[in-house]
């Protein structure tokens, strides 16, 4: 099949030439960056960029984006896998609002006032938090992990979520309890789920996979195992707690 | 030896006349035009793969695509040949038995394309020896249908002020009809028709008025001339009426109407447009002054049924502002209006068909909740309507969004959308195929998905029903009940609608998933 032979040697469209800099950074394109950002990211990374359900941009470096063009394709695409959606605005909107989230890290934060050492103690101690999370080498399977925590969530967001961790729970840390037809309880924190099945993992780590028809009763009473901490510590040990994963920016 | 029992297996190549695109069910081995026949009823009338064999369905072929962008194509398959579409603009002519290239048209974009929800092509239409394409950079091109060879090629618009196209053409008669996408641009929307031979422009209706039109009034000041009202899915046709019915989309800017009080004629509009002139029929506004994305581009599916005891010309449309519309299409008398997702932005319909708006529901600048979603209760994604179980079937989607509103800079080329919108933070969306009656929009029976599908439906004469869900997974289920027969994991998200056809005596069902076009048979 001769005449195929031209197509072999066809190139791929290569993908846009992306700027490693972001070439719009003027004060108008900041606000404008700013309108956009209100619209579409505070609702998750908070208005003044301090995180939330999304990663703290109030930060002078960011872990996913340490160049521009790195920000620019995140806001442009998303980040698979997390909840960090990609967007539809165009390339010149795409680097407004990249110039607006740099702007946020200029900011000066709100300094936090525990005590990180007493507060590594009471996440050792009083907070059993290794029991569910994992901090670098030691710790549970059924939390995320925290090591690097305080690089990617700020202390407002840390504070609100040990205080009350049902509010917003991460899609893929959902606790779930099921029986199968064949009698079989699992329990676990829910990996994924589709129309037809689900995969969860269980308290001793291992993964399981059900078709939803080999399902006799599903329930999900609670949306995660953690408790709340707030009055199960005092004030100044949530302060301290808080301060703690503030700091903890994870091995350099 | 070889080559002479080659020519012999493949089909007599005959060319696609407009006679055998009127008889599309007369051939129900190929696949002649986008949604199968010209009432949009993407239907099959082959019953080989039916509710006694389809469980033991498997894939007989994949085509990988090269672009990772999404993959949205219908393909057409005409005598032995499947043509697809690949973003941006690509065209690939497949072997339907063995999924082999015989050959593609690439076509060089430049680096300036604006489109709002990616690089995407719906597919290709056919007439005579020609394949039609619209372009991303708003051409529509005509390629010989044996070699992809350019016949030729025409500008439609200009890419550089948000024009793009990406729906599939529709091949009538000896002309081609095209729509344009860039409701996100502040364009001036329009349906085209260009005659099939020539490629000359053989009429222009335009979606949204001139200074001085008597439909300029429902729009504030000359804001109609950002106006959008695009065209991007492939309409209907009916060879009665010679009328082509087509939807369609949102008035610019999206999300804030302050800047166009008014209706916003020929927004998220049904028009009926006369064929061989152009020239408007009749109208109908579903979502008169839309401020929520709500886009009335679904594919019109036209019936002929009984309504209160009448036999009457239906057209069907299951809008994106979450209404189940019945139309008299000769007239487009308004018969029916329902909800058939969730919805909290009208109290109801009124005796003409007209949103009776619930008040507090307009986007603003701290965000406003609304059901249906942004995406809305369904999109471009097909329906599809079976003669034999006489059902409506709908790719519902259960989700609503918080609408932004945003000042609306007007700048050539560039986005003009005056707000926002996001998910409802702690909100389960979900999704369902559902069956309805048509004369009545009663669900017959519903087939719940766990999360919102971004693809539409094919019902066939083996009594089944085709959807897919957004975690990769196509599905069929008995079209009288419901029951769920058979499903097969993709691995990506599927943004497509599915269609049949036949080769070599065998029966296939094909879709696109992720970015591969999978094409399952009995083995």
């Amino acid at each position: 099949m001769f005449w195929l032979a031209p197509f072999l040697l066809f190139q791929l469209q290569q993908p846009l030439d992306i700027p490693a800099a972001n070439p719009h950074t003027t004060a108008a394109d900041i606000e404008q960056g700013r309108r956009l950002y209100m619209g579409r990211c505070a609702g998750c990374h908070g208005p003044t960029g301090d995180g939330g359900k999304g990663a703290n941009l109030a930060s002078p470096t960011l872990s996913r984006a340490a160049e521009d063009r790195a920000l620019y394709r995140i806001i442009r695409y998303g980040i698979p896998d997390t909840e960090m959606p990609g967007s539809l605005m165009d390339s010149l909107e795409l680097w407004q609002t990249a110039a607006f989230v740099r702007s946020l890290g200029r900011v000066a934060v709100t300094p936090v006032t525990g005590n990180a050492a007493n507060g590594a103690q009471i996440f050792r101690t009083k907070g059993a938090c290794l029991g569910c999370h994992a901090m670098g080498a030691e710790g549970g399977r059924t939390g995320p992990p925290l090591a690097g925590i305080g690089g990617r969530r700020s202390a407002t967001h840390l504070r609100a979520k040990i205080e009350n961790p049902a509010a917003d729970v991460p899609h893929t840390f959902r606790l779930v309890t099921l029986t199968t037809k064949a009698g079989k309880t699992l329990r676990g924190i829910r990996l994924n789920e589709d129309t037809f099945s689900i995969q969860l993992r269980d308290f001793s780590g291992n993964p399981h996979s059900v078709w939803k028809d080999e399902i006799a009763q599903f329930s999900s009473e609670k949306k995660t195992n953690m408790p709340a901490y707030k009055g199960r510590l005092t004030e100044a040990e949530l302060n301290d707690l808080v301060a703690y994963l503030a700091n903890e920016k994870g091995a350099q | 030896m070889r080559l002479a029992l080659l020519l012999f297996a493949l089909p007599a190549f005959a060319q696609v006349t407009h006679q055998r695109l009127l008889n599309a069910e007369k051939e129900p081995g190929n696949w002649l035009t986008y949604s199968g026949n010209f009432a949009g009823h993407r239907f099959s009338p082959l019953k080989q793969i039916n509710d006694q064999n389809v469980a033991k369905l498997t894939p007989a072929w994949v085509y990988q695509s090269n672009s990772l962008q999404k993959f949205e194509t219908t393909p057409l398959v005409v005598d032995g040949v499947m043509y697809i579409t690949e973003a941006p603009s690509h065209v690939t002519a497949l072997d339907t038995r063995t999924g082999r290239t015989l050959w593609r048209y690439r076509r060089t974009m430049p680096d300036d394309v604006r489109v709002c929800c990616g690089q995407v092509n719906r597919g290709v239409a056919i007439l005579g020896d020609m394949v039609y394409v619209g372009t991303i950079d708003s051409h529509l091109v005509a390629l010989d249908s044996k070699t992809g060879a350019v016949r030729w090629d025409v500008a439609v618009a200009d890419n550089k002020t948000g024009h793009s196209i990406t729906v599939a053409p529709l091949a009538v008669k000896d002309k081609i009809i095209i729509g344009i996408a860039g409701g996100e641009y502040g364009i001036r929307g329009f349906l085209d028709a260009y005659d099939a031979r020539t490629g000359k422009l053989a009429w222009r209706f335009w979606t949204v008025p001139a200074a001085g039109d008597p439909e300029a009034k429902t729009w504030a000041g000359d804001s109609y001339k950002r106006g959008s009202a695009a065209t991007w899915v492939t309409g209907a046709y009916d060879p009665e009426t010679n009328l082509l019915y087509w939807g369609t989309g949102n008035p610019g800017p999206d999300w804030n109407g302050e800047v166009r009080a008014g209706d916003n004629l020929y927004s998220d509009c049904l028009i009926a447009l006369d064929l061989d002139t152009g020239k408007l029929k009749w109208h109908f506004q579903f979502t008169p002054h839309d401020v929520h994305d709500w886009d009335a581009t679904e594919v019109p599916v036209l019936v002929n049924a009984e309504f209160r005891g009448q036999p009457r010309k239906l057209l069907l449309f299951p809008n994106r502002n979450a209404f189940y519309y019945v139309l008299d299409r000769t007239t487009g008398q308004f018969l029916l209006g329902k909800p058939y997702a969730k919805q909290t932005w009208a109290k109801g319909l009124d005796d003409s068909g007209r949103p009776i708006r619930i008040p507090g529901t307009s986007p603003t600048v701290e965000g406003t909740p609304v059901w249906p979603s942004v995406a809305g209760a369904n999109n471009w994604y097909s329906p599809s309507y079976s003669p034999d179980t006489k059902y409506l079937y709908v790719a519902a989607r259960e989700a609503g969004s918080i609408y932004y509103f945003g000042k609306a800079d007007f700048k050539p080329g560039e986005q003009f959308n005056g707000g926002g919108f996001k998910a409802i933070p702690g909100e389960e969306d979900w999704g369902a195929i559902r069956a309805f009656r048509p004369a009545t929009g009663e669900v017959a029976w519903e087939y719940k998905m766990f999360t919102p599908p971004y693809s539409g439906v094919l019902s066939t004469a083996g009594n089944l029903v085709f959807g897919a869900t957004a975690e990769g997974q196509i599905f069929a289920l008995n079209a009288a009940t419901g029951k769920p027969l058979w499903r097969f994991q993709g691995g990506g998200t599927v943004r497509s609608n599915p269609i049949s056809y036949m080769s070599d005596g065998k029966q296939y069902v094909a879709m696109t998933m992720g970015n591969s076009l999978y094409v399952f048979h009995l083995q």
